[in-house]
């Protein structure tokens, strides 16, 4: 079976390079500590990545933003709560605001979250454990450019490490993502199950990661980006990069 | 002046703080507590006085201080 990304970095390979290449901007707070994975998921898949610190006012040129996982500036007061206020954050809810896709992983999900760019909140994990291991993801909708490239029915197994990823969302909030289809991914068992002890954290619904309406801001506690190399356990991470890059592949291709 | 803000979990948020507090308080024979709620205590010390400073202290606390997601705050005013 061809593993996720392999054709279009074969693609890329044949072409000498000239497929359209896009950048990911990584953003970098004091405390993030999986933005070096990102820059390397995104070199695997075949494109460019750069770091844009906390303090800058302006994202420049990318195609697409990257929250990164950590515990920036500490996780001080609540996770996400300070990151959320820095200088960066109004360029990426500039960015978002144009239709500019934003992905935010872990930590990430925590600050996307608290800047209000997407519904409810993380709390700490039902078990008050720090939890650090493998879990099986399913995908609910395969219509968003952060999903479009999973295969139907595929159980992606990606890593997660983290003590408040307890996803929660008030009734009202949870009725809405559902019927809009924002609920991305959810925690299943290895046979694709939902079941208490396959969720990690005790979010409400198994939720793993949700999406905006405009489904162009996503996030998800697992860590993708830590999944996209057999010689690290599962290159299964590299379905949501695919999506990503199909999604602005696409885009350029109508421009 | 100060400002004390006592930040606590909405009833409706999983609070397994609280929880394992309770278990704790339970098998250590202090009976006849009915729960826990685990929360955060801010002590902001005020330049101003409360009518200048009420307002923006409201801001701050909706703004950054509590995620009202998730939590519910109350503030106190000390002399």
């Amino acid at each position: 079976m061809t593993q996720p990304g392999d054709e279009a970095i074969q693609d890329l390979e044949n072409r000498g390079g000239d497929l359209k290449q896009f950048t990911f901007g990584i953003l970098q707070f004091p405390g993030s500590n999986s933005d070096q994975d990102c820059i390397d998921a995104v070199e695997v898949m075949g494109h460019k990545a750069r770091y844009v610190w906390h303090k800058e006012e302006s994202l420049g040129h990318l195609d697409a933003v990257l929250v990164p996982g950590g515990f920036s500036y500490g996780d001080y007061l609540r996770a996400g709560a300070i990151a959320r206020f820095s200088p960066v954050m109004k360029a990426v809810s500039d960015f978002a605001a144009e239709g500019g896709l934003v992905l935010g992983i872990c930590n990430g999900f925590q600050i996307l979250c608290e800047a209000g760019l997407l519904p409810g909140a993380l709390i700490r994990n039902r078990s008050l454990q720090f939890r650090s291991e493998f879990v099986h993801l399913s995908t609910r909708n395969t219509q968003t450019p952060f999903t479009s490239a999973i295969p139907e029915s595929h159980l992606m197994r990606v890593p997660i490490a983290h003590g408040e990823g307890c996803y929660f969302a008030d009734e009202t909030t949870l009725e809405e993502i559902e019927a809009n289809h924002q609920i991305l991914w959810q925690y299943t068992t290895s046979e694709g199950n939902q079941e208490d002890h396959a969720n990690p954290n005790g979010s409400v619904k198994h939720i793993a990661g949700v999406c905006n309406k405009h489904q162009n801001v996503a996030a998800l506690m697992p860590h993708p980006e830590r999944a996209c190399q057999d010689i690290i356990g599962s290159k299964d991470g590299r379905w949501i990069f695919m999506s990503l890059i199909d999604h602005l592949n696409r885009v350029v291709s109508t421009e | 002046m100060k400002a004390k803000i006592i930040i606590t979990p909405k009833k409706a948020v999983l609070d397994p703080q609280g929880k394992a507090v309770l278990n704790a308080l339970e098998h250590m024979g202090y009976d006849g507590i009915e729960d826990v709620h685990v929360g955060r205590f801010l002590e902001l010390e005020l330049c101003g006085d409360k009518a200048s400073m009420e307002s923006k202290i409201e801001e701050a606390c909706h703004r950054l201080l509590s995620n009202p997601v998730i939590e519910d705050y109350r503030v106190e005013w000390e002399e």
